[in-house]
């Protein structure tokens, strides 16, 4: 049985002035899956996933979220919607004015009543969940790692237990090994918080690992979607130049 | 997303035993008032959580479960929890695999404490300001023996920025400053009919002291805190790091370019304050006082000692160095955090001005001790 729709991307077309970056690319993402936009630097997956979340708005085509046109909502059914999603960014983007106990407590204290006690508590399941360190709650953005900061973002990003979850190349500046805990560490929320997770990645890895359905961008357009078998076995260059087949890329 | 019911929680106790028996939505919106609702009860024996009748459970959920089974056992209550489903126990498992531990806040240090990291802190300060001069002034001796090291195009381009692009708010503020003061010695200047002095009063006080500081003290707040921000940019990406590696000296090219180069504007730029100035003085005592522009000029010529006009000249350099050397310290002393930009940005200008009314004041106590 097929998951329902989480989101439909249709036709979007995308110009920066003359500079024409998506020409009708559609997309879509079932519920509890792990989806990749995966392409070369500058095919356009970053911008499309801003457009996903809002932050930016497509020249034409649309995009639905939980069945919602992003394009027509009203600014309180936009910020309704916003609350049922997390986002990573790639360097992180916490306040770095509060500290990583603070940044989470933000969302708690706008969002919900609850008591103090009881945020407190929540903060130190979420910066225990994603595998900080205790006394991580108290430390300043500047005081934290690389992989700390991904890790304290998406305490951040699952703060108000959202069922949608973008990752914008949550593993890059990650050594090996802190990337393959990061990917379970994904794999491991999805399967029991029943996340859908979209993510940006160029890790081979993570693609092979943890990801569940691809869109492979590149000349504007989405040249291949499916899962990883599906994908290797159509015959294109940018398939071949982007899983470096036949080289040490990915085996199927 | 399905709706869901609120959630409820109803309360059965007696001696033998309490019953919490549960029911909806336990999700971060509905569970305000069952948290104070669990707040305010104090069990008298031991509890049940009956969560059978639960539609939904998130993470805030089993955090408010508990958080308050751990106060009840504190209480001297223990819990046990019947009806519950495998997704809660899975959920339960990957949110508490192990007993959370507490830690403290890093402690509050008392005031005396603070009062003393301050000053230390401030002493530094001066000793760190005193070893960047020191390094400013041996990669100056450099570049002087190696003239090909100097940055021209540089300086070029900061007199353009720093100089050329600040005339027209130089132009305001010293035309309002010129009719400021013309307006307010026109008041007292006819009382005793001697409205002609008027052009002594403008000539004197805006070339001399005035336009000077007006002008530095534009610069400071335009200038000063453009090189603080943009060295402190510099520095975040590691641009300085990455000059530092190919061998070309951070302060031989970021900081001597603009001091030279605000050494070079300032006092043209003092000059230019001196004429608008004088001119915005010049408007207010023809309309207010019905003084003509020729005799004001022919008046001008002779209450108006070379001396003065000299003197607020030469203030510029001395101030130029001063807000470049300030500026340009500033933004290296930013560190990798965004917050600290700003920080130091404020701490220039504010230093800078601070700095320049200083030196203002010495020179006016050096000046008339030399009676000139």
């Amino acid at each position: 049985m097929m998951n329902p729709i989480v989101i439909d991307v249709r036709d979007i077309v995308t110009t920066f002035g003359e500079n024409l970056i998506h020409d009708s690319i559609s997309c879509t993402i079932r519920e509890n899956e792990i989806y990749a936009l995966l392409g070369g630097s500058g095919s356009g997956k970053s911008t499309l996933l801003r457009e996903m979340i809002m932050l930016g708005t497509p020249t034409s085509g649309s995009i639905h979220v939980f069945g919602e046109n992003i394009a027509n909502l009203s600014l309180i059914e936009a910020q309704k919607l916003r609350r049922k999603w997390g986002v990573l960014f790639q360097s992180g983007a916490l306040y770095s004015s509060l500290t990583v106990g603070e940044n989470i407590a933000l969302l708690y204290e706008e969002y919900t009543d609850l008591p103090p006690n009881l945020i407190h508590e929540l903060i130190k399941l979420k910066i225990d969940l994603v595998g900080l360190p205790a006394h991580a709650i108290h430390l300043y953005p500047s005081e934290l790692s690389g992989g700390m900061v991904k890790r304290a973002s998406l305490a951040r990003a699952l703060a108000l237990d959202p069922k949608l979850l973008f990752l914008d190349e949550p593993t890059s500046g990650l050594d090996p090994l802190s990337s393959r805990q990061f990917d379970a560490l994904i794999r491991q929320l999805r399967d029991l918080l029943g996340l859908t997770v979209v993510m940006v990645t160029h890790d081979l890895d993570t693609i092979h690992h943890i990801v569940d359905r691809f869109a492979l961008l590149g000349e504007k357009k989405v040249i291949a979607q499916g899962t990883l078998d599906e994908v290797l076995a159509i015959n294109h260059p940018i398939i071949d130049y982007f899983f470096q087949k036949g080289t040490h890329g990915i085996q199927s | 997303m399905k709706s869901s019911s609120p959630a409820t929680l109803d309360i059965i106790s007696n001696t033998a035993g309490t019953v919490f028996s549960c029911g909806g939505a336990w999700t971060l919106s509905y569970l305000s008032h069952i948290a104070s609702t669990l707040e305010s009860h104090h069990p008298i024996s031991t509890i049940t959580w009956d969560i059978t009748n639960l539609t939904e459970l998130d993470s805030a959920g089993i955090a408010l479960w508990n958080l308050y089974s751990r106060t009840f056992k504190k209480e001297g209550f223990t819990s046990t929890i019947v009806g519950s489903k495998d997704e809660h126990l899975r959920l339960y498992h990957l949110l508490y695999p192990h007993p959370k531990e507490d830690v403290l806040p890093p402690k509050r240090r008392g005031c005396l404490y603070t009062l003393g990291r301050e000053t230390h802190r401030s002493l530094q300060g001066i000793g760190h300001f005193l070893d960047f001069l020191g390094e400013v002034f041996v990669v100056l001796i450099y570049s002087m023996r190696h003239p090909s090291t100097i940055r021209y195009r540089s300086i070029s381009s900061h007199i353009v920025t720093a100089g050329f692009d600040a005339l027209p708010i130089i132009a305001v503020s010293s035309f309002l400053i010129g009719v400021v003061i013309a307006f307010q010695s026109v008041v007292q200047l006819q009382k005793f009919g001697a409205d002609i002095l008027i052009v002594d009063m403008i000539g004197i006080s805006l070339t001399r002291e005035l336009a000077p500081l007006i002008t530095a003290i534009v610069i400071a707040g335009r200038s000063g805190s453009a090189f603080t921000a943009q060295i402190g940019a510099m520095k975040m990406t590691q641009e300085i790091d990455a000059m530092k590696t190919m061998g070309f000296h951070p302060y031989l090219f970021l900081v001597w370019p603009r001091v030279i180069a605000l050494m070079i504007v300032l006092p043209l730029l003092i000059f230019f304050a001196d004429i608008i100035g004088i001119f915005g003085g010049m408007v207010i005592a023809n309309t207010q006082s019905h003084l003509s522009y020729t005799e004001f000029i022919n008046r001008l010529q002779g209450a108006l000692p070379i001396k003065h006009f000299i003197i607020g000249i030469v203030k510029g350099p001395f101030f130029a160095v001063l807000i470049a050397l300030v500026g340009t310290y500033r933004g290296f002393q930013v560190s990798s955090n965004t917050e600290s930009i700003g920080q130091y940005t404020t701490k220039s200008v504010v230093n800078s001005i601070f700095l320049v009314i200083a030196c203002d004041a010495l020179f006016s106590i050096l000046l008339t001790e030399l009676k000139l």
